[in-house]
C-alpha cells in the first residue's frame, strides 16, 4: 500500500457516491464533513472528462455537513433527519447513505440508521466509506456489496438461463465508463446473452439490482476491482463467477473475450465464430485502410509506450497497442493501489499477453514518482506515446510527446459516449493516437518534422 | 475587533463575525438585524452538501510561488489537486509570470494512522516535499481526520521549521470545525501573518496589496492611472512578497469576505492602511475606491481627472449595453460581500435585481468600519428577495422559480448548471477580477448579452432536463426555508 501521495489519481472511499449516482434513480446521502461530497464530485465527476453533475449529484447531494457538535455528541440523529428529508425532497428509487471520516472515527453506525428506514419499506442502504479506509475503487466494492446485502437481500434465486451480471469498470473513476459498459453489453448481446449492467443510461436501474440473484453467471471484467463483489455473490446466491482479467480493446483481445465468455457460458461455438468473423471482417477493412498513413509516416510516429492508469486500463491498452499496433512498453504504471494478492492478479493478467515485458510493469500510487520515472526514461526521445492523466499530459506538453487521455484526473477533454473497448474502441484509439501527429506541428511526409 | 496572533488558529466566523448560513427577507432588514447581531446560525434539519474551509485555506496556500503544501489528510481531501496546478498555470500565463508548478504532497491518512496517530507520517511528508521540491516555505493543512485523532500539527511544524531552517506554517482548517467555508481564508491568512510576514524595513508608498484569487490582471490598469503598483496576494506571490506585505501603503481586496482578516491584521500589526471603501465593482464604487486609495497615498490631485476621463471613456459603450439590458431582471448568487459587488455593478447596466442569495453572511466585519451591505443599501436602495443560503440548490430552485428572472449570475463552482437546467441565461463569475473597475461593468454587460443571444443551447438543456426534486417539494410546499431549524417544522 502506498504511503505519501503527490499528483493524486484517485479519491477516497467516500467518492463511491459516484457509484450510487451511476445507478439510474440512485440518490447518495452523505454523512460527513461539509466539504466531502463536493470534493468527491469535483474530482470524480468534473475531473473525469467533465461528465457533469448527473441527475442528483454534485451540489444536489444531500449531506449532514457534520460539524463540531456531531463530532462530540455523535451524528446518527442528524443523519436520520437528513435521510428523512432526502426521501421527501428528492425523487429517486434507491437512497444510499455513505459516511465519511468524522462518522467513521467517532463510530456512528450508518447501516444501523439506514436499516430503520428499510424496516419501514423505504429503499435505504447505509455503508461506512470513511476516507481513511481506502480509495474509491475499494469504496465502489463496499457500496455495491452494501446494496446487495441491504437492498437486494436474502432471496431465493430463480436462475434465468443466459442472464449475466456484468461487473467491470468503476463508474466515473473510469472516465469512459458509460461507453465502456454500453460496448461490453453490446458485445455480450451479440452472443445472445442478456446482461444486467446496473450502471449507465441503458441500465433499467433498481429492477436490474433486484434481478442480481437470478443471473446464471456473474462476469467480472477487471484484474481485481469487483472480485470482492462476485465472491460475495457466489457465497450469498451460489452464483458462479467468470473472472475475465482485462478490458478487451481491438480485434485480437475482443475476439479472445468473445470466445472465452462464449465457452464459459455455453454459447454455441458456431454462433461465437460467426459473430467474430463478421466483426473482424469489418474491423480489418478499417484497420488496413489507415495503414497507408503509417506506411509513409512511420519515422515520425511513436512506438515507445508509457501508460499511467488503473490496472484494468493498463493491461487492456498495453495489450492492444503492443500486440496489434507494434508499440514497445517503456513504462507501465499501475496506480490504483491494489494490495498484495490483488497486485499478483494484475501481474497475471499482464503476463497473459505481455509476458516478455514484465520488467516494465510498475505499481505506483505516488504520482510524483511516476512523473520522475517517466522523465528519466524518456530523456530526449521524440518517439514516445504517453497515455494517462492531466499529470502525464504536462510531461507530454513539455516534451512534445504524443499523448492520450486515459485516466483521472482529466479536465481538458470532454468525454461523452467514447469508449476504447471492443472492435470499435480499437478503431477509435487509432483515430485518437495517430491524429495527434497533426497537433504537434505541421506534418508532411516530405519533410521530417520531429 | 483585535486579531490575536498568539492563538493557534483564528476564531471561526460563526463566533468572530456572527456569520450565518440562512436568512430570508430584504437587504435593509438583514442590515438592521445584522447591526444588532441578532440572527442565529441554527442549521437545517435537511440540507445538501456545503463546502469546507480546507478548500479555501488551500486556495490561498497552494499558489505561493516557490512554496509547497503538505495536506495532512486522507486522499479524498487532496484528490482535486490537478485543478489547482492547472489554475496556477493559467493565471501565471495570463499575468505574464511564466511557468508554474503546484508543489504538494498528501500524507494519505489511512486507518492505522487514525489508531496510532499521524504525526510521524506528517514529519516524513514535510521532509519528502522538501527533498523533492526544495520549496521556500511549506504550508501544512489539516483535515477532519487529523483533527479528530488529535495530531499536534503545530509542534511538528515548529520542529521541522527548526531542522529545515525555513518556515513551516501550520494552517488549522479542519472541515468540521466551522460551517462557514470562508473561515479557511482566515486560517491561511493567520498562518501567513504569524509565521511569514516580517516588520517593514521601509515603506513602499506606491505599493497596494490586492487580495484576490487566480484572476486576470485587471487591477494594474486601474491603479496604474494613479501611478500605483499592484501587489497581487496571495496567489502567485513569492515568500519574499509575503514577507514584505507589511511595507505596502495600503491593502484592498476583491471582496471583503475574502480578506478583511489579513487586511485588518496588517493594519493592526504594521500600520498598513486597510482600504475601507467597498471593492471597485460598479462605477460609483470604483470612484470611491480610487478616491480613498488616492487619499491614503497622497494622490488626490490626480484622482478626479482620472475618474472624469474614465467615465467619458466608457460612456458610449455603456449606453449601448443599457439599451439592450435595461429593465430586464437578474438574480445574483455569490459569496457574502461579492453579492454586494455584483448587485452594485448590475445597476450600471440598467438591470433590476430580482433577488440575491448570499452563500453566507457575516453580521459584522473584522474592521468595524467595513459594512458592504450598508454600502449596497446606500447605493442600490432596498432589495427584496434577499436571502442567505449556503448553496442548497433545493432551496435556490424554489427561490429562483418564484421570481423567474431574465438573467442569473453565479459565483460558485457547480451552481451555474442550475441556471441552465432552469432555462435561464446564466453566467459564471469564475474570474473574480474580471468585473472590476470601469471596464469590468462593460465586460459584465457583454457577457450577459452573450448568454442571452446564445440562449437556444440553454433552452435545449432545460427542455430535456429532469430535475431530481419531488412534486411535493417543488409544487406543494410553499416555503423554501421549510427545513430551517426554528421554523414551523420543529
Amino acid at each position: 500500500m502506498s504511503t505519501l501521495i503527490e499528483k493524486p489519481r484517485f479519491s477516497c472511499a467516500l467518492a463511491a457516491q459516484q457509484t450510487v449516482l451511476a445507478i439510474p434513480g440512485g440518490i447518495p446521502v452523505i454523512h460527513a464533513g461539509p466539504g466531502c461530497a463536493s470534493k468527491a464530485a469535483g474530482f470524480a465527476a468534473f475531473q473525469s472528462g467533465l461528465q457533469g453533475e448527473g441527475y442528483a449529484g454534485r451540489t444536489h447531494i444531500s449531506c449532514t455537513n457534520a460539524g463540531e457538535k456531531e463530532v462530540v455528541f455523535g451524528g446518527e440523529k442528524n443523519l436520520e433527519q437528513v435521510i428523512d428529508g432526502a426521501l421527501k425532497v428528492l425523487k429517486g428509487d434507491l437512497y444510499v447513505a455513505l459516511s465519511g471520516c468524522t462518522a467513521g472515527i467517532i463510530g456512528d453506525d450508518t447501516a444501523q440508521v439506514a436499516s430503520g428506514f428499510a424496516r419501514n419499506g423505504r429503499p435505504v442502504v447505509g455503508v461506512d466509506t470513511a476516507g481513511f479506509k481506502g480509495n474509491n475503487y475499494i469504496g465502489h466494492e463496499l457500496v455495491v456489496n452494501a446494496i446487495i446485502d441491504q437492498y437486494v437481500g436474502n432471496v431465493t434465486p430463480s436462475v434465468k438461463k443466459g442472464l449475466i451480471n456484468l461487473w467491470s469498470v468503476v463508474p466515473y473513476q473510469d472516465p469512459f465508463w458509460r461507453g465502456d459498459i454500453e460496448e461490453l453489453k453490446s458485445l455480450l448481446e451479440k452472443l445472445g446473452l442478456k446482461v444486467n449492467t446496473f450502471f449507465g443510461y441503458e441500465s433499467e436501474g433498481v429492477s436490474e439490482w433486484k434481478d442480481i440473484p437470478n443471473a446464471e453467471y456473474n462476469l467480472i471484467v477487471s484484474p481485481w476491482v469487483g472480485l470482492d463483489i462476485v465472491r460475495h455473490l457466489e457465497k450469498k446466491y451460489k452464483t458462479p463467477f467468470i473472472h475475465y482479467k482485462s478490458l478487451p480493446m481491438g480485434a485480437k483481445a475482443t475476439s479472445r473475450f468473445l470466445r472465452t465468455i462464449g465457452k464459459e457460458t455455453g454459447v454455441d461455438p458456431s454462433l461465437v465464430e460467426r459473430v467474430i468473423a463478421k466483426e473482424e471482417k469489418r474491423y480489418y477493412e478499417y484497420f488496413i485502410s489507415f495503414s497507408d498513413f503509417v506506411a509513409e509516416q512511420r519515422n515520425v510516429l511513436p512506438y515507445e509506450l508509457y501508460v499511467a492508469s488503473d490496472a484494468e486500463y493498463a493491461v487492456g491498452l498495453t495489450d492492444y497497442l503492443v500486440n496489434e499496433l507494434g508499440f514497445l512498453p517503456y513504462g507501465i504504471y499501475v496506480n490504483d493501489d491494489p494490495s498484495g494478492d490483488k497486485a499478483e492478479l494484475v501481474k497475471e493478467a499482464f503476463a497473459q499477453t505481455l509476458k516478455e515485458y514484465e520488467d516494465k510493469l510498475f505499481f505506483q500510487a505516488d504520482g510524483g514518482l511516476i512523473t520522475t520515472d517517466i522523465e528519466k526514461r524518456l530523456g530526449k526521445s521524440k518517439k514516445a506515446l504517453i497515455c494517462g492523466s492531466y499529470w502525464e499530459r504536462c510531461i507530454a506538453k513539455d516534451t512534445n510527446s504524443f499523448f492520450l487521455h486515459l485516466s483521472l484526473p482529466i479536465s481538458s477533454e470532454i468525454i461523452t459516449s467514447s469508449t476504447y473497448v471492443g472492435y470499435n474502441g480499437g478503431l477509435r484509439l487509432i483515430e485518437k493516437i495517430y491524429s495527434y501527429a497533426f497537433n504537434r506541428g505541421n506534418l508532411s511526409s516530405r519533410t521530417h518534422v520531429e | 475587533m483585535a486579531i490575536n496572533l498568539s492563538l493557534p488558529s483564528p476564531e471561526i466566523r460563526e463566533r468572530r463575525l456572527s456569520a450565518i448560513l440562512s436568512y430570508n427577507g430584504t437587504a435593509s432588514d438583514l442590515l438592521d438585524k445584522s447591526k444588532r447581531g441578532e440572527i442565529k446560525c441554527l442549521g437545517r434539519l435537511y440540507g445538501q452538501c456545503s463546502d469546507c474551509q480546507e478548500g479555501c485555506a488551500t486556495s490561498m496556500a497552494s499558489y505561493v510561488r516557490g512554496g509547497a503544501v503538505v495536506a495532512h489528510s486522507p486522499i479524498g481531501c487532496f484528490a482535486g489537486d490537478a485543478i489547482r496546478d492547472n489554475a496556477g498555470k493559467a493565471v501565471s500565463a495570463v499575468r505574464g509570470l511564466g511557468d508554474f508548478n503546484n508543489r504538494t504532497i498528501c500524507t494519505n491518512i489511512l486507518e492505522k494512522d487514525t489508531v496510532y496517530g499521524g504525526a510521524e507520517k506528517l514529519r516524513k511528508a514535510i521532509f519528502e516535499i522538501n527533498k523533492r521540491q526544495n520549496p521556500s516555505v511549506i504550508f501544512v493543512t489539516t483535515s477532519c481526520a487529523s483533527g479528530i485523532i488529535g495530531d499536534d500539527v503545530e509542534s511538528v511544524c515548529e520542529e521541522c521549521a527548526d531542522e529545515l531552517d525555513k518556515p513551516v506554517v501550520p494552517i488549522s482548517c479542519e472541515g468540521f470545525k466551522s460551517k462557514v467555508w470562508s473561515t479557511g481564508f482566515d486560517a491561511a491568512f493567520h498562518g501567513i501573518l504569524k509565521y511569514i510576514v516580517k516588520p517593514p524595513k521601509k515603506r513602499q508608498e506606491d505599493l497596494v496589496n490586492i487580495f484576490n484569487f487566480e484572476g486576470a490582471d485587471t487591477f494594474t490598469p486601474l491603479l496604474g492611472k494613479l501611478n500605483l503598483r499592484t501587489n497581487y496576494m496571495v496567489p502567485l506571490a513569492t515568500k519574499e512578497q509575503l514577507e514584505t506585505l507589511s511595507e505596502a501603503a495600503c491593502s484592498a481586496q476583491i471582496c471583503e469576505t475574502l480578506a478583511t482578516y489579513i487586511a485588518h491584521g496588517l493594519e493592526q500589526e504594521y500600520g498598513v492602511v486597510e482600504v475601507k471603501a467597498p471593492a471597485p465593482y460598479g462605477l460609483n464604487w470604483t470612484d470611491e475606491w480610487l478616491r480613498e486609495i488616492a487619499r491614503i497615498t497622497n494622490r488626490t490631485e490626480l484622482v478626479e481627472n482620472v475618474i472624469k476621463s474614465e467615465h467619458e471613456r466608457v460612456e458610449g459603450e455603456l449606453g449601448k449595453l443599457k439599451e439592450k439590458l435595461s429593465g430586464k431582471t437578474i438574480y445574483i448568487i455569490a459569496g457574502d460581500a461579492y453579492t454586494h459587488n455584483l448587485a452594485n455593478a448590475v445597476g450600471d447596466l440598467g438591470l433590476k435585481i430580482a433577488g440575491v442569495s448570499a452563500l453566507h453572511h457575516d453580521q459584522r466585519s473584522d474592521s468595524d468600519e467595513v459594512n458592504t451591505l450598508q454600502d449596497l443599501v446606500n447605493s442600490a436602495g432596498e432589495i427584496d428577495n434577499f436571502t442567505v443560503c449556503n448553496k442548497q440548490p433545493y432551496q435556490l430552485i424554489k427561490l429562483i422559480k418564484k421570481v423567474n428572472p431574465d438573467f442569473l449570475i453565479i459565483r460558485h463552482q457547480g451552481l451555474t448548471e442550475l441556471g441552465y437546467k432552469l432555462g435561464i441565461p446564466t453566467i459564471f463569475e469564475g474570474d473574480a477580477n474580471y468585473s472590476v473597475g470601469y471596464d469590468g461593468v462593460i465586460r459584465l454587460g457583454n457577457r450577459l448579452w452573450e448568454a442571452y443571444i446564445t440562449r437556444k443551447f440553454i433552452q435545449n438543456v432545460a427542455e430535456h432536463t429532469t430535475l431530481p426534486y419531488t412534486d411535493w417539494w417543488l409544487n406543494e410546499q410553499d416555503d423554501p426555508f421549510y427545513y430551517e431549524k426554528g421554523s414551523k417544522k420543529e
